[in-house]
């Protein structure tokens, strides 16, 4: 049986990995210095995490440079499924990550500036490789909007809507980030999760919220995603992956144990 | 020496270095001449089946690869480079042929409310269990897939490994010394690199 996979997610910021408190605070400079990404990365590893997300929040041409470097020594030491993201603009940008060892490659804002980015890069590399990350916010009761750039700008997009069409350009995996639930530890948006979940035929990894174990299994059950994504509770020592497993285990969730 | 294919495709980085880590002597190799002094080939494959197919030709290497199989030497192909040594893939909808190696056919996961592509670890039942491949590992471990389409091997006899995904799918399957896999051992932690171990030995045992 395929199993949920828990990926922890690191933000890196000039080759550092940094929690901002709050969504899009992060850019605004407001950090908290978590460690080196790739010390991280070895020990998440060790510790059974069934995949790793490294996002670029510098986004700069200096950030570039280092974020290679980094995707490159994690890769070497981690034998295990590495994603890339933020800044990835065209399909060289993609074609660099992935040579330094990524898998698969997280698309936010440039999917929302050009759609035909995902399906260039889907021709390219295959569907598996594409991962469109949308930041959705509640503006309604049972409907949330589409923001770029960090969650900091609208865009008039319906958040299922937008999922629908990034799969059939040629998206294989959705991340759905809940702007409301980001940074609270309140639990994820179960509600545009569900919806997504179901209105898509690709794996759904939920993003944002998570502060209790009971928040995973809820996502997962309730929510209906595939695989959930967590920084903080990480980070800061919380929870190991392998207590997240442990207890997933024993609500009769399939993960892989190791 | 390994020779690893190197045709344009994906991430080979990783393969590469998961070689290097349990003790193989790796090469890229992208021409025919490269494989003069190979004890092995691993082929790896990401993307679509076609552009693969496409990607082997354009370098002179598809007939190279194709006695090599035919000499029944060591190979491995993972992934897209495993589906690659079927006759052919519903996802090749302008008619690309693979190596043929294996009798049998690329098909599309079509069980309703299943997830496609299947993205994630899944567990892998061993059939037979003391196949050269699976030596000392445990029983029924879990291993990273990504892909939308599996291969169907016409003779049953030949699959190694077999994997749950709304259908039982051969995850594996050999002849000889040429295996191939649809997961990636390279991306599958201490299990993969495990059976990366048991390829290089069967290399250098011969």
């Amino acid at each position: 049986m395929l199993t949920k996979r828990i990926i922890p997610c690191l933000d890196v910021h000039d080759g550092k990995v940094t929690r901002g408190i709050q969504f899009g605070k992060a850019e605004a400079g407001e950090l908290r210095n978590v460690g080196d990404p790739v010390e991280l990365a070895l020990r998440y590893n060790e510790q059974g995490a069934d995949e790793m997300v490294f996002f670029d929040i510098t986004a700069s041409a200096y950030g570039r440079a280092s974020m290679i470097d980094v995707i490159e020594r994690a890769a070497d030491q981690c034998f295990m499924p590495l994603t890339v993201g933020g800044g990835i603009r065209t399909v060289d940008d993609m074609s660099l990550m992935l040579k330094a060892g990524a898998d698969k490659i997280s698309i936010n804002s440039s999917a929302i500036a050009t759609p035909e980015l995902i399906g260039a890069g889907a021709e390219r590399f295959g569907s598996q490789c594409i991962v469109v990350s949308i930041d959705a916010k509640r503006v309604g009761p049972g409907l949330w909007e589409v923001f770029a750039h960090g969650g900091r700008k609208a865009t008039g997009l319906n958040a299922i809507e937008w999922a629908k069409k990034a799969v059939a350009l040629g998206a294989g995996e959705i991340v759905l980030n809940s702007i409301d639930a980001d940074g609270t530890k309140a639990g994820y948006d179960l509600e545009i999760t569900r919806a997504i979940s179901e209105s898509v035929e690709v794996p759904v990894v939920a993003s944002g919220g998570a502060g209790k174990l009971e928040h995973m299994s809820e996502v997962l059950a309730e929510g209906k995603a595939d695989a959930v994504l967590a920084a903080s509770v990480f980070h800061f020592g919380q929870y190991t992956v392998a207590q997240v497993k442990e207890y997933l285990a024993g609500c009769g969730v399939p993960v892989r144990l190791v | 020496m390994i020779a690893l294919i190197d045709y344009g495709s994906g991430n080979i980085r990783s393969v590469f270095k998961a070689l290097q880590h349990e003790g193989a002597e790796v090469q890229l190799v992208g021409t025919p001449e490269g494989l003069a002094n190979a004890d092995a080939v691993v082929l790896p494959g990401v993307g679509a089946f076609g552009d693969c197919v496409r990607g082997i030709q354009s370098r002179g290497m598809w007939e190279p690869i194709q006695a090599w199989l035919e000499s029944g030497r060591p190979f491995l192909g993972i992934c897209v480079g495993y589906q690659l040594l079927f006759e052919t893939s519903e996802e090749a909808q302008d008619g690309a042929r693979g190596f043929g190696f294996f009798a049998g056919k690329v098909k599309r996961f079509t069980t309703p409310g299943i997830k496609v592509p299947q993205i994630g670890w899944n567990s892998l039942e061993f059939t037979p269990p003391d196949h050269w491949l699976w030596r000392g590992l445990p029983p029924q471990p879990h291993v990273f897939f990504v892909h939308s389409y599996y291969p169907e091997p016409a003779n049953p006899d030949e699959t190694i490994g077999i994997t749950d995904y709304g259908e039982r799918f051969a995850a594996a399957a050999a002849r000889g010394d040429v295996a191939g896999t649809q997961f990636h051992p390279e991306k599958s932690q201490k299990v993969g690199l495990h059976i990366l171990r048991n390829f290089i030995d069967r290399v250098k045992a011969k």
